[in-house]
């Protein structure tokens, strides 16, 4: 075991160490531990928004992206800045609403609005589907981690086994929230790296900034700017726009917002939290650097760009420290999305078809889904070949579908019933699912279209339907009381 | 919707609508290909934009006790 190894390891152990010690002295209800008491402040959302965003994909998919595809990586930044001005108007609407109900979670929202138990289990159930990819990128970002830190001697699936069992136990000993301290040490730790290996990295193999963007440009002209067709502007913005409105659809982004303490929080952070999204910048300037420094990493392989060019520049020790902050940004999102997946299933699927169970059992069942979710998300990051940020992509998709029946249904009158977002949601996810499986594009379909239409996203096409069959199903089913003055009478059972 | 409101579709048009006239590397700028600035300069924008609208707006000044 080399000296990388070590820090590493001891990094993991320093957080499982940590994970036991919150755990002491607190007996906390669940809608404490979910929830905070509803009490954060400004800082404290800040921390938990902007933490929550900085993964492995930050990280290491930032860097692949910029390494294997240039320009279109930008959208990252985009996409977040964005997301933070639409939250400007969308969280505090629903941080409202969840507060007057006393809503723990996203798929209580809809329950709630929508007086619907089973569109309940629908948004829960298109949570835990999104979360898997997103679950699988950690894990893929931990697999790589260690076994480039252990310099070959351990094999990338012996990695992702490792980092696997690493993630279950810590979710399993430090519960929903983990320990806060371990949030603090990676959000700073990752600070300082990514800063740090964004300046130097460029400064020390071309003397600055400039310099190595001419490099690249020269010897691949074209690579730094938007390409005529594939991802293209016309790719670009209807990507950003397709994960601006799924940012906070993702179930543990939605269920933060409820933890402010009031409504202001969320405006006022719209100023910094911006700005602190330019950290994306320095992670784009490392994936640039290595272009021509560690030429020749193909697809899925670009996402070992930052490290190889790390272990290339630095002594072990510090590629150590750069691939703890790594375990870190991996450790604790994993960890948050797998206790999400894991509460959702337990509390919005199982209770609801199980009324009897009490809060003790479902705390039991939702532990031990904690390692079913994991084992399912092994098999598929040993099994896929994916990028981090195709999976991340998917991810985001999937959980956009549920921003038009949440968003007609902020206005004290829903503009849909529980039928249109069902059948929307339903439809939307169809489309995502079909799509993914079968690796059609709109460019496959419409062959002989201008690249404009070609390049859309194809999440795009799933919004438009999800938007469509919303609609229609709300104005056709809206008329079956008036026709059949007995059915109004089913309203409130939980059949849909 | 209320006319400082639009003042969030700003960032939508500067950082989306924009990018078709800037798609280019020259001139650098901080160091940084056009294109990539453009998307820079919009991040700190649309910060300025939410810090003025957050000034414009009664909402942000009620429960500032709270």
């Amino acid at each position: 075991m080399n000296i990388a190894l070590l820090i590493i390891f001891a990094f993991l152990l320093l957080s499982f160490y940590s994970g036991i010690r919150a755990q002491r002295g607190k007996d906390m209800n669940m809608e404490q531990w979910t929830v905070g008491g509803r009490g954060f402040g400004s800082i404290f959302i800040f921390l938990l928004v902007a933490g929550e965003i900085y993964t492995t994909f930050t990280f290491l998919g930032g860097s692949g992206w910029a390494y294997s595809k240039g320009a279109p990586a930008y959208y990252v930044l985009s996409y977040i800045s964005l997301a933070y001005v639409i939250s400007y108007w969308l969280l505090p609407p629903i941080w409202r609403y969840a507060k007057e109900n006393k809503l723990v979670s996203q798929s209580d929202f809809f329950v709630s609005k929508f007086k619907s138990p089973v569109l309940g289990i629908l948004v829960a159930a298109v949570g835990v589907i999104a979360i898997i990819p997103y679950l699988v990128l950690q894990f893929k970002g931990l697999g790589i981690i260690v076994s480039e830190a252990s310099y070959g001697s351990i094999s990338p699936a012996a990695a992702v086994w490792i980092g696997v069992i690493a993630v279950t136990i810590y979710v399993m000993i430090s519960g929903i929230h983990g320990s806060a301290w371990t949030a603090a040490i990676k959000d700073i730790m990752i600070f300082f790296v990514v800063v740090f290996l964004g300046l130097y990295l460029p400064f020390h193999y071309y003397g600055g900034i400039q310099p190595m963007f001419e490099a690249v440009q020269a010897a691949n002209p074209g690579f730094l700017t938007f390409p005529e067709e594939g991802l293209s502007i016309s790719w670009y913005i209807s990507t950003v726009l397709i994960t601006v409105f799924g940012f906070y659809m993702w179930p543990h982004t939605f269920g933060s917002v409820f933890s402010a303490k009031n409504e202001n929080v969320f405006r006022k952070n719209t100023v910094m939290l911006p700005l602190y999204t330019l950290m994306l910048l320095f992670v784009f300037f490392v994936g640039f650097t290595a272009i021509l420094q560690v030429p020749g990493l193909k697809g899925a392989d670009g996402d070992l760009s930052l490290l190889r060019l790390s272990l290339m520049t630095f002594d072990p020790w510090i590629v150590g420290i750069i691939g703890a902050a790594g375990l870190l940004t991996a450790l604790v999102p994993g960890s948050m999305l797998l206790m999400t997946g894991a509460t959702l299933l337990a509390k919005n699927v199982y209770k609801v078809m199980a009324p009897q169970a009490n809060e003790a059992q479902i705390a039991r069942i939702a532990k031990w889904l904690v390692p079913v979710i994991s084992l399912i998300s092994l098999y598929f990051t040993l099994s896929g070949g994916d990028t981090l940020v195709t999976l991340l992509l998917m991810g985001y998709s999937l959980v956009t579908q549920l921003f038009p029946a949440l968003l007609f249904s902020l206005k004290k009158e829903l503009w849909v019933n529980k039928y249109g977002a069902f059948a929307g949601i339903l439809s939307g996810v169809s489309v995502v699912t079909y799509v993914t499986i079968s690796k059609i594009t709109i460019a496959t379909m419409l062959p002989n279209w201008p690249p404009v239409i070609k390049d859309l996203n194809i999440g795009v096409v799933a919004l438009i339907v999800n938007v469509v069959v919303m609609f229609s199903v709300t104005v056709v089913t809206r008329s079956i009381p008036i026709l059949n003055p007995h059915g109004a009478k089913t309203e409130g059972t939980p059949t849909l | 919707m209320k006319a400082r409101d639009w003042l969030g579709v700003v960032p939508f048009l500067g950082m989306l609508g924009g990018i078709p006239f800037v798609n280019q590397v020259e001139p650098y700028v901080l160091g940084m290909p056009f294109v990539l600035f453009w998307i820079v300069l919009w991040v700190a924008l649309t910060s300025l934009i939410m810090f003025v609208l957050n000034k414009l707006d009664p909402a942000t000044k009620k429960e500032e006790s709270s």
